[in-house]
């Protein structure tokens, strides 16, 4: 049996029990490789539209944001990596706790389909990972590209495989632990001289459209009204005043969620214009990681950050500084 | 409609020398909602009060900004001035244009530019001031003094004599701290004892106050006047009430190597034991480390012999919880240990000793019983080099940068006693500088050279060495230019003070600042030398820098007029300026219950308004009498929902909107 009728067998179960009132999964999109999150109540919807694939990056934590158990509890299908937003969710009191039910399911590298249509792949059918590469059928017949080159980068730069909250783990999974490439990216960016890095991201970040998905798309931005849509509020204004205001919606962003961000990779994953955003709170992670030791948001449900909590060994701001804060 | 003053002060040639005060005047005068606009010499005089107060009753002013020195210094009076006139207080802006702008400028043109962009960015924020009212909190009536030294003893026995309750908190088994080591004082030469003693056994029986030795500082909460602080009361194993201090415990306890902390471990004493005689309470304490039934489980001597069955093993640590009123800093100090300044050899050579070592090998009950001996074979030294500031007023990385200010008095008061005692010895003492003022200090001094015959030599010991069973010194004379070398039978390192290690964690705690030397900084240098900026929280003593015993008793006596000050209150005047949330888009995160330092902020299950809907959800709330207005919350906030009475979001951007004008 596929894990895609694991996972459906064992949610029929649930919902016929009355354990869960309805699952949140994927089904296909329009295009090939298209995953989009979904909502399935019945068996017949699971047997007809549940799909779970290399395809299927989406993070569906952000869809229980205000649920309540009194609405009914609900299944979400969670990746090692989607527990970490549930936890700092919760961790935030953004949901009740008795609103979920947490099945664990496991996960191989997930695709870029943005990768994949570049390096030529065209008239997909289905694809299956093979060790280090991957095994494309399409119209042409069987094609094989390197991991690599079209694995999502959340996956390249994969912080865990453990499951960090679950009601049930559909198999037992071993960890393979942190991703040895995971901080290379922003290491590239710390090598750049000011200037440069100021460019880097003044190309990057003028490519914004402002559609705003990498803040919907967002586990941890989940405020009932983000500043930047609130008039009352001033901060919104000053962005649009600033010479060009995607710049200052980022940073402000990335502010926000520090100390808070689970490194799910859903911002970069959602941008329409592949802006890499993920860059920004990684370098956050990184620089808290070196200021107040390794820390996770989202390995507990605590809710408690470095940033939010003060102990006797937490740096001084002049050692903060001296260590590179201050460029 | 706005109509602002603007009130630009010269503070004599403090802020005029640098900044053209009348064009400052001038062009904020003409700013869009400015009434009215004046210069004057002294603003925070009557002339220049009077001067707002008229202002504001005939110019109708709706607001007022003071062009002056910095807001922790005057925005009190200014305030005040204005309420007098009928103003909202909290109509009051200072622009800072003393310590942020003519201190630290030298161009005039510059300087006159900065100023008035300040003054700007006060008269926009002061546009967006909302009237304000304070309200009121609490006064206990009870006192926390933080270490149980000379200086704590003084501070909480002035406290308790009017009548107050007063609790002190003592890291070690007894009270006394260092000056119970020392052998006699200087300039008097008294013993430190026979003064320290009677103190000791006052503070015990005092009916408003209460010791808790063997205890430390777990956590501190609240602000001024009602503070909430948790004490861990370390377990002693012996019951304190049952114990009668008989002693026998400590005479048959077979674990008889542990240093004495007293005596510098010059001694050994017992695993149970008393620190020393005269210590409050006379009730030992059993170190664990050393103790046999604690590390092996087997012996329990102590337990069987007791008379009074006071000894528990099973003890456990306890925390107390109490509220005080104000908080007085007594951590005191410690001496640095020498092993840094290899040059001496301290580690290696045992009759390398420090400063209080000596002491207690003077001292009638120590280790020696005031026999002086040289700790390595126990005969007389004959001579004696004392080397001063070791470990102070170096540059090197060991070192500090200060003077210790009290070893050049008892360096002249150890070279005195020894010349006393043992005529026929020989003194030495190496300086770079003496500094003796004081009163009586400069006399006492000069009678160890003139009277005594100590050798006073400026210059730095570069090298000891060992030559037999001698020390072989090799130093430089700087006034005669040349090396000497010269055998000894003891050298005497007068140590560099610091502050007690423990002490940046309790700043930390009550939120006091420290300098870069981990001594407690003062509220203001001169004026206000025993108060810390955290209002509440006051010093005494060493913590706060170098002094004497003299000196740290006088500041013992302030600290406690500061206290008592307080205590006689019955309520204190609460600052306005506090947290405040827009309930209806208040997410429940939790994140500013989090960063709150003073528990202000609390979550309820609340039926609010938000966009049309009617629908119960979890807000924040800010409990108004606790709030100290820090903004720590604001900041936090990821939807901007808490905002700050006084400092608001809008404000702060108008702020800088004016500055980037």
């Amino acid at each position: 049996m596929g894990m895609r009728e694991k996972i459906i067998d064992r949610a029929k179960a649930l919902l016929a029990d009355g354990t869960v009132v309805g699952v949140w999964g994927w089904k296909r999109g329009e295009m090939p490789g298209d995953r989009v999150p979904a909502f399935f109540e019945t068996a017949e919807e699971l047997d007809n539209d549940f799909v779970y694939d290399c395809f299927c990056a989406a993070n569906v934590s952000r869809y229980l944001n205000g649920r309540k158990a009194a609405d009914g509890r609900v299944l979400a299908l969670l990746k090692p990596c989607d527990t970490y937003s549930l936890n700092q969710m919760l961790g935030e009191n953004r949901l009740e706790r008795e609103a979920v039910y947490v099945l664990g399911i496991p996960t191989g590298d997930m695709l870029d389909p943005e990768k994949v249509r570049r390096a030529g792949i065209c008239g997909l059918k289905d694809a299956k990972q093979r060790g280090a590469e991957f095994v494309f059928d399409t119209a042409d017949g069987e094609k094989v590209l390197p991991r690599d080159a079209v694995a999502l980068e959340k996956c390249i730069a994969c912080k865990s495989n453990t499951h960090r909250i679950q009601d049930e783990l559909l198999v037992d999974i071993k960890d393979q632990g942190e991703s040895p490439v995971r901080f290379k990216q922003v290491e590239e960016l710390e090598a750049m001289a000011p200037a440069e890095r100021f460019a880097f991201w003044q190309k990057e970040l003028s490519r914004c459209i402002r559609c705003n998905a990498c803040r919907n798309i967002c586990p941890v931005c989940s405020c009932v009204k983000c500043v930047f849509d609130n008039p009352a509020n001033p901060v919104s204004g000053k962005a649009n005043s600033e010479t060009f205001e995607e710049k200052m919606f980022h940073i402000i962003r990335a502010f926000h969620v520090a100390g808070r961000c689970t490194d799910c990779g859903e911002c970069s994953r959602a941008c329409p214009q592949g802006i890499p955003l993920h860059l920004l709170n990684r370098k956050f992670i990184k620089d808290i990681n070196r200021a107040y030791g390794p820390f996770a948001a989202g390995t507990d449900d605590f809710g408690m950050t470095p940033l939010t909590e003060f102990t006797e060994t937490d740096p001084e701001p002049s050692e903060v500084v001296a260590s590179g804060g201050g460029q | 409609m706005h109509r602002i003053g603007v009130f630009v002060c010269w503070c004599g040639s403090n802020i005029a020398a640098t900044v053209d005060v009348k064009k400052v005047a001038e062009t904020l005068g003409k700013e869009p909602g400015v009434a009215f606009a004046m210069d004057y010499q002294y603003m925070c005089s009557e002339g220049g009060q009077g001067a707002i107060r008229s202002a504001i009753k005939d110019h109708a002013l709706t607001g007022i900004v003071v062009a002056a020195c910095s807001p922790r210094m005057h925005e009190p009076t200014f305030r005040k001035a204005a309420a007098a006139a009928g103003l909202n207080p909290f109509m009051v802006e200072v622009a800072n244009i003393r310590e942020q702008c003519s201190w630290i400028h030298r161009n005039k043109q510059d300087a006159t530019e900065k100023a008035i962009i300040l003054g700007r960015t006060a008269i926009a924020k002061v546009m967006l001031n909302t009237p304000l009212t304070a309200g009121e909190s609490r006064v206990v009536k009870r006192a926390l003094v933080i270490g149980g030294g000379i200086a704590g003893i003084q501070t909480a026995l002035d406290v308790a004599d009017a009548g107050f309750k007063v609790d002190i908190v003592e890291r070690k088994p007894t009270i006394g701290g260092k000056m119970a080591q020392l052998d006699k004082t200087f300039p008097t030469l008294d013993c430190a004892a026979c003064i320290l003693t009677p103190k000791m056994v006052e503070a015990a029986q005092h009916e408003n106050i209460t010791i808790h030795t063997y205890s430390e500082v777990e956590s501190v909460s609240g602000f001024v006047g009602d503070f909430k602080v948790k004490i861990r009361k370390k377990a002693r194993c012996v019951d304190e009430v049952a114990c009668t201090g008989c002693g026998d415990c400590m005479a048959k306890c077979p674990a008889k190597k542990a240093k004495s902390e007293f005596d510098q471990g010059l001694r050994n004493r017992s695993a149970i034991y008393i620190p020393f005689a005269q210590a409050i309470p006379n009730v030992p304490v059993i170190d664990r480390e050393n103790c046999i039934k604690f590390q092996t489980g087997k012996c329990g001597v102590c337990e069987k012999i007791c008379p009074s069955k006071a000894v528990h093993y099973d003890q456990e640590d306890t925390i107390l919880e109490e509220s005080y009123g104000a908080i007085v800093v007594a951590t005191g100090f410690d001496t640095v240990s020498p092993e840094p300044y290899g040059e001496f050899r301290y580690e290696e050579y045992p009759d390398v000793i420090t400063s209080l070592e000596f002491e207690r090998l003077c001292n009638a009950a120590g280790p020696t019983g005031g026999h002086l001996v040289r700790p390595s074979d126990h005969k007389e030294p004959k001579r004696i080099v004392f080397v001063q500031c070791v470990g102070s007023r170096g540059s090197g990385e060991c070192e500090k940068t200060y003077c210790s200010k009290i070893c050049c008095m008892y360096t002249a008061k150890h070279a005195m006693l020894v010349r006393e005692k043992y005529p026929d010895s020989e003194v030495y003492v190496f300086y770079i500088d003496v500094r003796t003022p004081g009163k009586a200090f400069d006399e006492f001094q000069r009678r160890a050279i003139e009277q005594y015959n100590v050798h006073y030599i400026k210059g730095m010991v570069g090298q000891v060495e060992k030559k037999g069973d001698m020390l072989l010194i090799q130093a430089s004379d700087l006034l005669h230019d040349k090396q000497l070398h010269i055998e000894a039978d003891m050298v005497v390192l007068a140590t560099a003070v610091e502050p007690e290690k423990g002490a940046r964690n309790l700043a930390t705690m009550l939120t006091a600042s420290m300098d870069t030397n981990d001594f407690f900084t003062e509220a203001h240098p001169k004026l206000r030398p025993v108060e810390s900026p955290t209002a509440g929280v006051y010093l005494s003593g060493l913590c706060q820098g170098p002094k004497d015993i003299p000196e740290t008793v006088a500041q013992a006596g302030a600290a406690a007029s500061k206290v008592i000050g307080l205590l006689v209150k019955d309520k204190l005047i609460t600052n306005p300026c506090i947290a405040s949330p827009a309930e209806p888009m208040c997410n429940g995160c939790g994140l500013c219950e989090n960063v709150c330092p003073y528990g202000a902020i609390t979550y309820e299950v609340k039926e609010v308004h938000r966009e049309g809907k009617r629908l119960s959800t979890r807000v924040a709330q800010v409990n108004e009498a606790v709030c100290q207005g820090c903004g720590a919350c604001t900041v936090t906030c990821p939807s901007g929902v808490m905002d700050l009475w006084g400092f608001s979001t809008r404000q702060i951007l108008a702020e800088v909107d004016a500055i980037c004008r």
